[in-house]
């Protein structure tokens, strides 16, 4: 009992200590979910289930509550922002879409479900983050050769997607073999956005219209450029994830059975579950977050990190890299990392070796150019937060000093001038004490 | 030379046995003694009375060459002035503090990110050594100066030196009166004072009394024919070629020197002397600066000083051939063809070695002097510096005054005169007036030979006035002696023939020429204190009630940067502002006055005058966190980046030919209100400059965001940025700072 007072108060005391992950612990611990209404909770309860199993302290709110508020005293306060509300036109208190994303950009992390008819509101947020929903508000996403078998015929506007993006880092490493269930509407991918990425897209007969209606003119989205979820990996490695239906993280979705148009297996559950499972795993960082600490350089045999290297110096880098596993930071095994030794471009770029501890390592020589280079590791994986360290160092030309003296070359010159000098000498003796005849 | 310290030595203790507090003291025999001891050394002889006087008079005139220069002390402060002072400050501190090894292999990673620039190699170290050691012996002494004082007083320091080096040169040429007239014209010569006031610690400051030293040293060695004055003139130009890249004058002008002598029949053992000894050891030594290193075998600039110094030996070697030879008509034929080898040896030589590479060609600086406009169409980044540009007639009255008018006059007598010292002067004279003419700033090469030419024009014809209005009075008090120096048989002779009222004209011609004289004197302490003073890194300018405004904007920026900024931030300017940001701000710049990479400059110019979005993948890729623009709209300084906007351009469309002037003209017409051509306005430098602008009222009367430099109305009053944004602007505008922003946290 003592033991449960102590941790509600580290609790209680927590939002007040992070305001976003840190580097010893990168998952996010304290979770708004702002809600439509209060139904949701229950509806949804298996996926907020698994999100509290995983520790997270999930606080609940309606999306209007006047009282809620993201920041105190120039503090965050939570680590994660679920928004369970589509239709919202208005958030209550000091939260607006400006203030969702200011709290993306200061590196938390963002879960948005929309549904058709998502408010304007939404909208924004989504389109912030390069993601367009189809405009039409009544639009439903309608594949009439991928939808679901279910007990009464349809409008097949209930998916059966499978189009997964091909990532263990995003979905774990467990193959999903159900598909996702998915009735809601679909987005595009904003082309100029180079951080969004599809993780469930439509299937190429899949088609984005308000199904209650006739279709008059082609519908504006189609195929597989249909996404149903995306995800944002940010510059500060703060994530987000877009979903365009609410409805694939209810309960009834997660429990319904499924079986694909066409296809003969029909599973008894759908994948919904393992699938938002793992991607929310991803979004709050139990997964893929990468970490490099003690970036070394030195001179080959020294130990100390010179301020300014020579050209043609021999040194040695090193970086060790590890991974977050949820509780706690594993080696990272990867033999893809480069170093670039870099002056507007890379003169050096080396593959790193690995000792399977997480520590990279590599030898090069110096360029025979001076100029202020950087140690550059730019690694960027899939799913993985993006690495980019820089160090600056300048690297000098050969001091005076330090050129070869007596080089095989220059000995004909150091004979003419001895030669000279004795020369020169014998000639002015002879010169002076030798009388003309 | 000895002779004359010594008696100066004499008067003055003498002097000071009268007044010194010892005689005081003393009992009253004692003062009577030392009385009648004073007394009789009062009554000196003429000779002597004549070194006194000269010797006082150069004196003050050592004196008033220093005072005169200490006009911008008085007015601002103690202070470095321009953009190049600012580096050599820089430097000379770094050598100060670290010694001169760390000097030498100085390699400075804070200026040209991410190239650096090897400093040790790439400057003259004259001017830092100098103020080094100078701030060393004080230390030594026991004076604690710190070393901007040093630096702000070397200056000054050397011009003074140089008005005893004109002396001794004006006496070599012509007499000792020429050399005290030259070195009182030296001393206040506007065109040596713009580059030689305090806080102008730049190389020039050094230089001229190097450029004169050597000059005369070499004429002392040609007239004496001595090893010694060959050697020191050698020195002479080790120290000139260590603190000024235009040593390549000297090195060029005494062998054309020697050549003219050769042609005319000069020749003599003596020359041959000096000039060897010259050139063999100067050379030698000059290889010593590492800036300098093999360029005085390698590079087409020095070849005519070798190829002189062989045709002295050719010379050498004929002459010694007539005297074995007894037949003339044998010697004729040998002469023919030894000149003719010779010289198509010579000729061979050259050609081979440019061809191979050898031989470096001409570098554009010098084309530009030989060929006035080829900077203009080839090297835009030569053509854009205002010191560059063609002499204006009104800035050569406006630095020599009548000196303008004596030169000729002083030709004349030089030519009448014909003598070894006065060829050198006059050749000296004429092609640094040519050079002159040629560019601004070597109006400052011309100021010596400028003021040693003249001097011997006022000299000479005040000593003939002279000697007409003393005639008539010797012939009255008959038997007196004659005048100081050796008089010419030729005024002798006037004298004797003269009509009576001579003598009165001579008195109004001598009254009128201490009329111009005075008029000189008054218009060099006028220009000293009104146009060459400006430290120009503080404004000055009259407010509405003739009180007077100091704009320091420039100063308040950079210690803004250097306080502000993160210690390794990059910032992005025009080059001119490169040497103050890392002397005054301490942070890295992307270029500066020293234009030794023509791509990175027009990089940066590429930059400035691509649109915004253009520009920011330009600034990333050079890692830059601050772009710092200089603006006058606001204070009318008309000197800022927009006036400066258009060579930026072209200098960057020389290199990446997407940038086109054109685009920023309109009908040829460089605007920026409301017809100015859309790139204009929407380019980097246009909103950097303007950014807000728009809701300032800058004048009575006149509407919001009227730009007071070019007095209209600014074309976008609305100006946006995406990429950058507002870090600091100074008080009066004129210095702008923005921030680089990191790339969208989203896209």
């Amino acid at each position: 009992m003592a033991k449960l007072v102590v941790f509600l108060t580290l609790i209680s005391l927590l939002p007040l200590l992070c305001n976003s992950f840190s580097d010893d612990k990168p998952s996010d611990r304290h979770i708004l979910v702002l809600l439509d209404d209060f139904a949701i909770k229950s509806s949804h309860s298996l996926f907020f289930k698994s999100l509290q199993s995983r520790g997270f302290d999930l606080d609940f709110k309606l999306a209007d509550d006047p009282k809620i508020s993201l920041q105190r005293y120039g503090q965050y306060l939570y680590d994660g922002l679920i928004l369970f509300c589509p239709t919202i036109e208005r958030f209550g208190g000091s939260i607006d879409a400006a203030s969702i994303l200011d709290f993306v950009d200061s590196g938390h992390d963002l879960i948005v479900a929309a549904d058709s008819n998502a408010s304007d509101l939404i909208r924004e947020i989504a389109t912030e983050c390069g993601v367009d929903f189809d405009e039409d508000p009544a639009a439903l996403v309608v594949d009439h050769t991928g939808y679901a078998i279910a007990a009464t015929e349809g409008d097949h506007t209930l998916i059966a997607a499978d189009g997964f993006i091909k990532s263990n880092v995003l979905l774990g490493s467990k193959k999903i073999e159900a598909p996702v269930l998915f009735r809601g509407i679909g987005h595009s991918l904003n082309p100029s956005n180079s951080l969004v990425l599809k993780v469930l897209s439509a299937s190429p007969s899949a088609y984005s219209a308000n199904p209650k209606s006739k279709l008059t003119s082609p519908p504006s989205l189609t195929g597989s450029s249909i996404s149903l979820v995306s995800v944002v990996q940010a510059r500060n490695n703060a994530r987000i994830l877009i979903s365009g239906s609410i409805s694939m993280f209810s309960n009834r979705f997660f429990r319904s059975g499924v079986q694909k148009a066409g296809s003969p297996t029909k599973h008894d559950k759908s994948g919904n579950e393992q699938f938002l499972t793992e991607l929310s795993k991803w979004v709050f960082h139990e997964r893929g977050h990468l970490k490099a600490v003690n970036v070394r350089h030195h001179k080959v045999g020294e130990v100390e990190e010179p301020a300014i290297y020579r050209i043609n110096d021999d040194l040695e880098y090193s970086v060790e890299i590890y991974e977050w596993s949820g509780t706690s930071w594993k080696p990272y095994v990867a033999d893809d990392v480069q170093v670039q030794f870099y002056m507007m471009s890379p003169y050096i770029l080396k593959t790193m070796s690995t000792d399977g501890k997480g520590h990279f390592f590599t030898s090069f020589k110096v360029p025979d150019v001076y100029g202020v280079f950087q140690f550059k590791v730019e690694y960027q994986r899939l799913g993985y937060t993006s690495l980019s360290l820089s160090k600056q160092i300048p690297v000098r030309p050969f001091r005076h000093n330090e050129y070869e003296r007596f080089i095989p070359a220059a000995y004909p010159y150091y004979g003419a001038a001895f030669s000279m000098m004795a020369g020169f000498f014998v000639f002015t003796a002879v010169h002076l004490y030798n009388k003309p005849t | 030379m000895a002779g004359k310290a010594e008696s100066l030595n004499g008067t003055v203790k003498s002097g000071s046995n009268q007044s010194g507090p010892a005689a005081m003291q003393a009992s009253a025999f004692k003062a009577d003694l030392s009385n009648m001891i004073s007394l009789k050394s009062f009554k000196l002889k003429t000779k002597q009375q004549e070194l006194l006087i000269r010797v006082s008079i150069l004196l003050l005139v050592y004196v008033l060459a220093f005072i005169t220069r200490l006009f911008s002390v008085l007015r601002y402060e103690s202070m470095i002035h321009e953009f190049d002072p600012y580096f050599n400050y820089r430097t000379t501190l770094f050598l100060t503090e670290k010694g001169f090894y760390e000097f030498w292999n100085w390699f400075d990673s804070e200026s040209w990110y991410p190239l650096g620039r090897i400093i040790g190699g790439t400057l003259y170290p004259g001017l830092m050594v100098t103020a080094a050691l100078i701030y060393w012996l004080m230390r030594f002494l026991r004076f604690a100066v710190h070393i901007r004082e040093v630096c702000v007083l070397t200056a000054p320091f050397f011009a003074s030196n140089t008005t005893l080096v004109a002396y001794f040169f004006g006496k070599e040429i012509w007499d000792s009166g020429a050399g005290l007239v030259a070195a009182a014209l030296i001393a206040i010569c506007p065109g040596y004072i713009s580059r030689s006031v305090a806080g102008s610690y730049d190389n020039e400051g050094v230089a001229i009394f190097a450029l004169l030293l050597t000059f005369y040293l070499f004429v002392k060695a040609v007239n004496t024919g001595s090893l010694a004055w060959s050697l020191a003139s050698a020195f002479g130009y080790f120290y000139m070629v260590s603190a000024w890249g235009g040593y390549v004058f000297i090195i060029n002008l005494i062998p054309l020197y020697v050549l003219v002598l050769l042609i005319t029949g000069r020749y003599s053992m003596r020359l041959y002397v000096a000039y060897n000894c010259m050139y063999i050891l100067g050379m030698l030594l000059a290889m010593q600066i590492r800036f300098v290193g093999f360029q005085h075998v390698q590079s087409g600039e020095h070849m005519a000083a070798m190829g002189v110094f062989f045709l002295i030996q050719v010379f050498y070697f004929l002459d010694w051939v007539r005297h074995a030879l007894a037949d003339a008509k044998l010697f004729e034929a040998f002469l023919r063809i030894t000149v003719t080898t010779a010289v198509s040896f010579g000729a061979i030589a050259l050609g081979v070695g440019t061809a191979s590479g050898y031989i470096s060609p001409w570098t554009g600086r010098f084309y530009s002097l030989l060929d006035p406009t080829y900077a203009k169409d080839h090297i835009p980044i030569i053509a854009s510096v205002s010191e560059h540009q063609p002499t204006a007639w009104s800035s050569f009255m406006f630095d020599f005054h009548i000196l303008l008018f004596f030169f000729p006059a002083g030709l004349y007598f030089c030519f009448k005169r014909l003598s070894d010292a006065t060829i050198f002067i006059v050749m000296y004279g004429l092609t640094s007036m040519y050079f002159a003419g040629v560019m601004v700033r070597l109006i400052l090469v011309a100021t010596p030979a400028v003021c040693l030419i003249s001097a011997i024009a006022v000299s000479a014809t005040v000593k003939n006035l002279a000697q007409l209005v003393r005639a008539k009075s010797k012939a009255v008090q008959s038997g007196s002696s004659k005048g100081t120096s050796t008089a010419k048989g030729s005024s002798k002779g006037l004298v004797d023939q003269s009509q009576p009222f001579q003598r009165n004209g001579a008195i109004v011609l001598l009254l009128g020429a201490f009329y111009l004289l005075s008029r000189y004197a008054t218009h060099c302490t006028w220009v000293t204190s009104e146009a060459y003073s400006s430290p120009s890194i503080v404004l000055a300018a009259r407010g509405a009630h003739g009180n007077r405004v100091i704009f320091d904007d420039y100063r308040e920026a950079y210690y803004w940067l250097r306080q502000n900024t993160p210690p390794d931030a990059k910032v992005m300017s025009w080059w001119d502002y490169g040497y103050q940001i890392t002397a005054m701000g301490n942070r890295t710049v992307i270029v500066d006055n020293n234009t030794w990479n023509n791509t990175h400059i027009a990089t940066v110019g590429r930059a400035m005058s691509s649109y915004e979005d253009e520009a920011y993948e330009i600034m990333r890729s050079l890692d830059v966190d601050y772009v710092l623009v200089v603006f006058g709209g606001v204070t009318g300084y008309s000197s800022d980046d927009i006036n400066k906007f258009l060579w930026m351009v072209r200098i960057g469309g020389g290199v990446f030919p997407v940038i086109k002037e054109p685009d920023y003209l309109v009908n040829g017409e460089y605007r920026v209100d409301k017809g100015a051509a859309p790139k204009m306005l929407n380019c980097l430098m246009y909103k950097l400059c303007y950014y807000r602008f728009g809701e300032l009222t800058t004048e009575y009367g006149k509407p919001p965001g009227y730009d007071r430099a070019r007095g209209v109305e600014i074309g976008n009053k609305d100006v946006k940025l995406e990429y950058l944004e507002e870090a600091f602007t100074t008080q009066n505008w004129i210095v702008r700072i923005y921030k680089v922003k990191p790339p969208k946290n989203r896209w």
